[in-house]
């Protein structure tokens, strides 16, 4: 069955990471978000929306970046959100919480040993938690189930 | 042509130092992205911050990439297939706020088509071999399972 899936990442890295994962998703009915223009039509992405980056240590830019998810978030209502990170893809997942869909969050491979700190946080609110390592993914307790590279 | 990235975020002067040192011996061209960096090299031809269809575009010239220890450039050269020479910033020297580089680096070692450069001596001498192997496949058993688990919690 089809679904409403919403994917997140902010560009570069995290981006490139979903677009690892995309045959995971690709069959449904998916929107894309991202942090910068032209990320989404060099990989052929669409439909995609495109929201305000953010860190947390700028508040008002996150604030910013929730309220813009949140309307996207509102107006899509996705059965499933999807976010390799990182922080507008945490705060999708807040939101997504929030209207109960069912949500995942994948810690960056390029944080093997320590989980992220939005990953920590998305421990207790993501339906489901990926990182993508063994060793971490024991000490950490959260699940191991593959890795982009 | 080597192509020189530190990505857009942070400076890493080291990286750059050490690289336009390392041109001043070579015979072949140096471009470097070099962020936030306002000092220029000596002795590297420099680009300004790129789109990504236009980096891709230096990547692919590349006989040869080097990096800090970022995820992205790391995909891109395993899709590009390109020999790629990471160089981890290191937090003590205020490179980055944590060690996760260093942390990646060490896992990424056995990785086919990437070589770690602790040092700047073993980053000139990766620069300088002419029998780098292009960075490895991007079907990774790993990566055929993180989809299939992630289709299952999709469909559930």
């Amino acid at each position: 069955m089809t679904k409403r899936v919403l994917v997140v990442a902010s560009a570069g890295g995290h981006w490139q990471q979903l677009m690892m994962i995309r045959e995971a998703f690709d069959h449904h009915d998916v929107l894309y978000m991202t942090t910068k223009d032209g990320v989404a039509q060099q990989s052929g992405a669409s439909p995609f929306v495109i929201v305000p980056d953010c860190n947390r240590n700028q508040p008002f830019a996150v604030a910013h970046s929730f309220f813009s998810i949140t309307k996207v978030i509102l107006r899509y209502k996705p059965q499933v959100i999807i976010t390799t990170g990182a922080m507008p893809g945490f705060l999708a997942l807040i939101s997504g919480y929030l209207i109960r869909s069912k949500t995942v969050w994948i810690d960056s491979f390029a944080n093997p040993e320590v989980m992220t700190m939005s990953g920590k946080y998305s421990k207790k609110i993501a339906t489901l938690c990926l990182v993508q390592w063994e060793d971490l993914a024991k000490r950490e307790g959260v699940e191991y189930a593959g890795r982009v590279i | 042509m080597i192509l020189v990235t530190v990505g857009t975020q942070l400076p890493f002067s080291r990286l750059i130092a050490a690289m336009d040192h390392i041109t001043d011996s070579l015979e072949e061209k140096v471009i470097a992205q070099i962020g936030s960096q306002s000092e220029k090299p000596l002795h590297m031809e420099t680009v300004a911050e790129l789109t990504p269809v236009e980096f891709e575009k230096y990547m692919s010239n590349a006989r040869v990439i080097v990096s800090h220890v970022g995820g992205g450039t790391i995909l891109t050269a395993q899709r590009l297939k390109k020999p790629l020479i990471v160089f981890p910033r290191q937090a003590k020297l205020l490179e980055h706020r944590n060690d996760h580089q260093l942390d990646t680096a060490r896992n990424l070692d056995s990785l086919k088509g990437i070589y770690v450069a602790w040092t700047e001596v073993q980053l000139e001498e990766l620069v300088q071999r002419n029998d780098l192997i292009p960075a490895g496949s991007h079907n990774s058993k790993e990566r055929v399972q993180l989809v299939n688990r992630l289709k299952l919690f999709i469909d559930e």
